[in-house]
């Protein structure tokens, strides 16, 4: 029995260990550690400026690097990392960078931008970034596509060449960009997390580099990213791009839960949350009372008609189903305020957004909405339904427009949920859903045409519903080709219109920054991409 | 001894071939698009989808896919994730330490309180000792877990302070609020079943002979009683602790631990193929490694159990 006595010890010995083995306790435990704060994240994908686009991640490098342009107040592109950015007809962009240095101390060139964007845009990298470099030169050359789509036998040919002809090094402080197409507002576009530049160095071992990145930005990395755990970094000296950050050193700390993260503001061990929970939205005006924040998002909810659906091909039924959603309600009910309601078809914060361009279609008119929806002689059926992904929380405000479209047109109604937002896609993709189906836009840069062109265009990225109107088409592209941005934007808005009268989707919601923060610091300000304004927030 | 264990341990690999290649083909028989799950709600662009497609074999079937799989197992490469593309050995090596804690904490409390307020209350049968313990097992087991996570967050972390709301930095503090939670359902269970079993014991002739040879009351049971009275419970103990070690999900999202169960749900929410096949791998070899450690623990019990 000898043996067995010792199975019996070893169990106890591991036990003992393994409950014992505290992590030794690398980090402090306030919220406050000195002269610094913590915010919450959610744990990035990856910390490679081009193939960064969530959140969480967007946060961190948004520390670590300065961007081209940063917007200003009244969301206008200002320069930052960048000494000049001009163009003589809009399409040949010459930048001209300010003085820096990496955190490594050596010195920024026009070379570490060109070779991290070839990068990006080299299709085998799969960088998430990658589409954002469409518009330049030379990308369609290193993004080919399947010649016979992905379910044939032949396998994608080799890109053509490994970088954006449109991309010139001029000297160590300049290089030159040429789009494929004139584009006014480009400025803006240069403000994004994947047009950072990277030290020539992290090309070479990206694995590496992206543990602990070297950036040229307010912060530096403080020790490596702790996977899960947190993201530490502390403010860099020799910073010289810009206001230089009020505090010594911010830790990002890597939450799976809001509702965990709220929890630790409440206790004044965390001192930014980025996102108050839905759930706990009656209650944290009242717990936390002026430190309770909100400020405008870009973030657009709507519903959209897939034209290959003929139920919907009547603009009259797609303007009596609007009229007769109370949006005020849903967002009072179920959003907490959290929202705002939308009535125009690009989000208020962009130069060019008018109010209630939408019009009587997104007014709340019952009495109006059923008289509308006879003329057109009613909806076959007398059935609709409207789609959405079962793991993005939709259910509850799905199934509250759905109330309001079966009290106030007499309608049956019914929500759709397919399991994740992917599936829906494809089902729309093979034309195999029938039924209207929701939508969620983010912009990428500050300019109405980032809303207009990705979502109303023809064959836009994400318009998934097919809409296509020629006249918009047009004004679009001339708002794009346009002299000025005042010019554009006249262009843009009269394209707007044309929305306005054809109703391809129902705009429902623009979203908002809800934020709170604990009573260590003050200053805390969210921007239009959803970010902490690092620089800003001071210990009080 | 030593060659049953051997033969134990051989049998494991039939085991996890079978798991693996059952887990490979449910996550393919989801049917979704991981590619698109990456990027959420974004378009991906057709370049990306090809090199992605391509870099993880999506689009071999099954039987190919696995293969590739399991030749980077036998090389010891479990792979690398489909969100963030961290090699899964690491990711492993990371969260395992975390979920170790928290379950050896609740194991250890669900065994210490359990079998002593289970042995106790069943020597004293029908006392107020006995309903105490009844009643408030029965109120732990009928509470859902992320309700008592959530209360007891909230009460002893935010309103007293007496814990670390969430989080790992705080040393052994810091898993002591997430084990306890999660020990507390299977300590409800092994209290009601210590009592059982000790409330029969004591019933037994063998016992009754005890007390008429003179033996001192504390010898029975602490000897005679307690030893047998234990098998059923030990059984329990070895395929909880199996359990506890498959990581909590809901108690870790609660806490915020990066453990097990955090990487298993996230690897679930995007298809991640690999990490979940990865995660499920090990897990499959803990259950396996403690069903045998029970099997060696019931020889030290009870000495008619042999493993010649």
């Amino acid at each position: 029995m000898r043996g067995s006595k010792m199975v019996g010890c070893a169990i106890v010995v591991a036990l003992a260990a393994t409950a014992c083995g505290g992590s030794g306790g690398d980090s402090e435990s306030k919220g406050s550690s000195g002269g610094g704060f913590s915010m919450n994240i959610a744990e990035p994908k990856r910390l490679v400026p081009q193939s960064t686009t969530e959140s969480g991640g967007s946060q961190v490098l948004s520390g670590l690097f300065t961007p081209l342009v940063d917007f200003d107040a009244k969301n206008q592109p200002v320069l930052a990392a960048a000494e000049s950015i001009e163009s003589p007809d809009n399409k040949v962009w010459t930048v001209k960078l300010k003085d820096a240095t990496w955190h490594d101390g050596k010195p920024v060139t026009a070379k570490d931008y060109v070779g991290a964007w070839n990068w990006g845009a080299y299709g085998p990298n799969a960088a998430d970034g990658n589409y954002f470099f469409g518009t330049i030169q030379g990308y369609d050359e290193m993004n080919p596509v399947d010649p016979d789509g992905e379910e044939g036998p032949k396998k994608a040919e080799e890109p053509k060449a490994k970088e954006l002809s449109g991309l010139k090094v001029i000297d160590d402080k300049t290089f030159e960009i040429t789009l494929k197409a004139p584009f006014a507002g480009y400025k803006s576009v240069l403000g994004y997390t994947v047009f950072y530049p990277m030290p020539e160095s992290a090309l070479t071992d990206l694995k590496a580099y992206e543990e602990a990145p070297i950036g040229q930005g307010p912060f530096q990395m403080d020790g490596k990213w702790n996977h899960d755990k947190f993201v530490k970094v502390k403010a860099y000296p020799d910073y010289k791009l810009g206001e230089k950050p009020k505090v010594d050193s911010v830790e990002f700390r890597i939450f799976q839960d809001q509702n965990t993260a709220y929890n630790d503001l409440l206790a004044n061990n965390l001192d930014i949350v980025d996102q108050i929970p839905t759930e706990v939205m009656g209650t944290a005006p009242g717990e936390l009372g002026d430190r309770f924040k909100t400020s405008q998002a870009s973030t657009f909810q709507f519903v959209a008609f897939p034209t290959y659906d003929k139920k919907y091909s009547d603009a009259r039924v797609r303007k009596a189903i609007s009229m007769a959603i109370d949006r005020d309600e849903i967002i009072k009910v179920v959003f907490q305020d959290s929202q705002s309601s939308a009535r125009s078809f690009v989000s208020p914060v962009v130069g060019g957004y008018r109010e209630d361009t939408c019009g009587e279609a997104c007014k709340f008119d019952p009495a109006a909405a059923k008289k509308l929806l006879a003329e057109a002689g009613g909806i076959e059926g007398n059935k609709i339904n409207i789609g959405h992904n079962a793991d993005g929380g939709h259910e509850q405000w799905i199934n509250a427009t759905c109330d309001q479209l079966k009290k106030n047109l007499g309608l049956d109604c019914v929500s759709q949920a397919v399991p994740k937002f992917a599936e829906l896609l494809t089902q729309v993709e093979n034309k195999k859903f029938s039924g209207m189906f929701r939508m969620g836009w983010i912009m990428d840069y500050p300019s109405m045409e980032n809303y207009l062109g990705p979502l109303y265009s023809t064959g836009g990225s994400s318009n998934y519903y097919g809409y296509s109107n020629k006249d918009f088409d047009r004004l679009l592209q001339e708002g794009r080709e346009a002299k000025t941005e005042a010019e554009a934007i006249q262009k843009w808005q009269a394209a707007e219109d044309i929305l306005a009268k054809d109703m391809p989707v129902i705009p429902l919601r623009f979203g908002k920054n809800v934020f709170g923060h604990s009573t260590n610091v003050k200053n805390v300000e969210m921007n239009l991409f959803n970010q902490v304004e690092l620089t800003k927030v001071e210990k009080s | 001894m030593g060659r049953y264990v051997a033969r134990r341990l051989l049998q494991m690999l039939p085991v996890i071939i079978g798991t693996t290649f059952l887990v490979f083909a449910l996550v393919t028989a989801m049917g979704g698009d991981p590619v698109q799950n990456l990027y959420g709600e974004r378009p991906v662009p057709e370049s990306i989808r090809v090199a992605l497609t391509a870099q993880y074999h999506l689009d071999d079937p099954l039987p190919i896919r696995y293969g590739y799989y399991l030749a980077g197992l036998v090389q010891g490469d479990f792979g690398t994730s489909l969100s963030g593309s961290r090699p899964i050995s690491e990711m492993i090596a990371d969260a395992w330490p975390e979920t170790l804690r928290i379950a050896g904490i609740a194991f250890v409390f669900e065994m210490i309180i359990g079998v002593a307020a289970g042995v106790m209350a069943g020597m004293r049968r029908g006392k107020f000792l006995d309903n105490l313990v009844l009643l408030s097992t029965l109120t732990v087991i009928a509470v859902p877990i992320f309700v008592l996570g959530q209360v007891s967050q909230i009460f002893l972390g935010v309103k007293a302070g007496i814990f670390p709301v969430s989080g790992t930095n705080e040393g052994f503090v810091s898993y002591l609020l997430p084990g306890l939670v999660l020990g507390s359902v299977s300590l409800a269970y092994i209290a009601r079943l210590a009592r059982a079993s000790v409330a029969e014991n004591l019933r037994m002739d063998y016992v009754r002979t005890a007390k008429a040879k003179g033996l001192s009351p504390s010898r029975i049971t602490g000897i005679h009683v307690l030893r047998n009275s234990l098998i059923p419970v030990v059984t329990y103990l070895g395929a909880d602790l199996g359990t506890l070690m498959g990581g909590a999900i809901v108690t870790e999202r609660i806490f915020n631990i990066p453990g097990v169960g955090y990487n298993l749900f996230k690897a679930i929410q995007i298809e991640d193929g690999p990490a979940l096949v990865g995660f499920v791998t090990l897990l499959v070899i803990v259950y396996v490694v403690m069903a045998l450690v029970v099997d060696l623990l019931y020889a030290v019990l009870d000495p008619r159990i042999r493993y010649a």
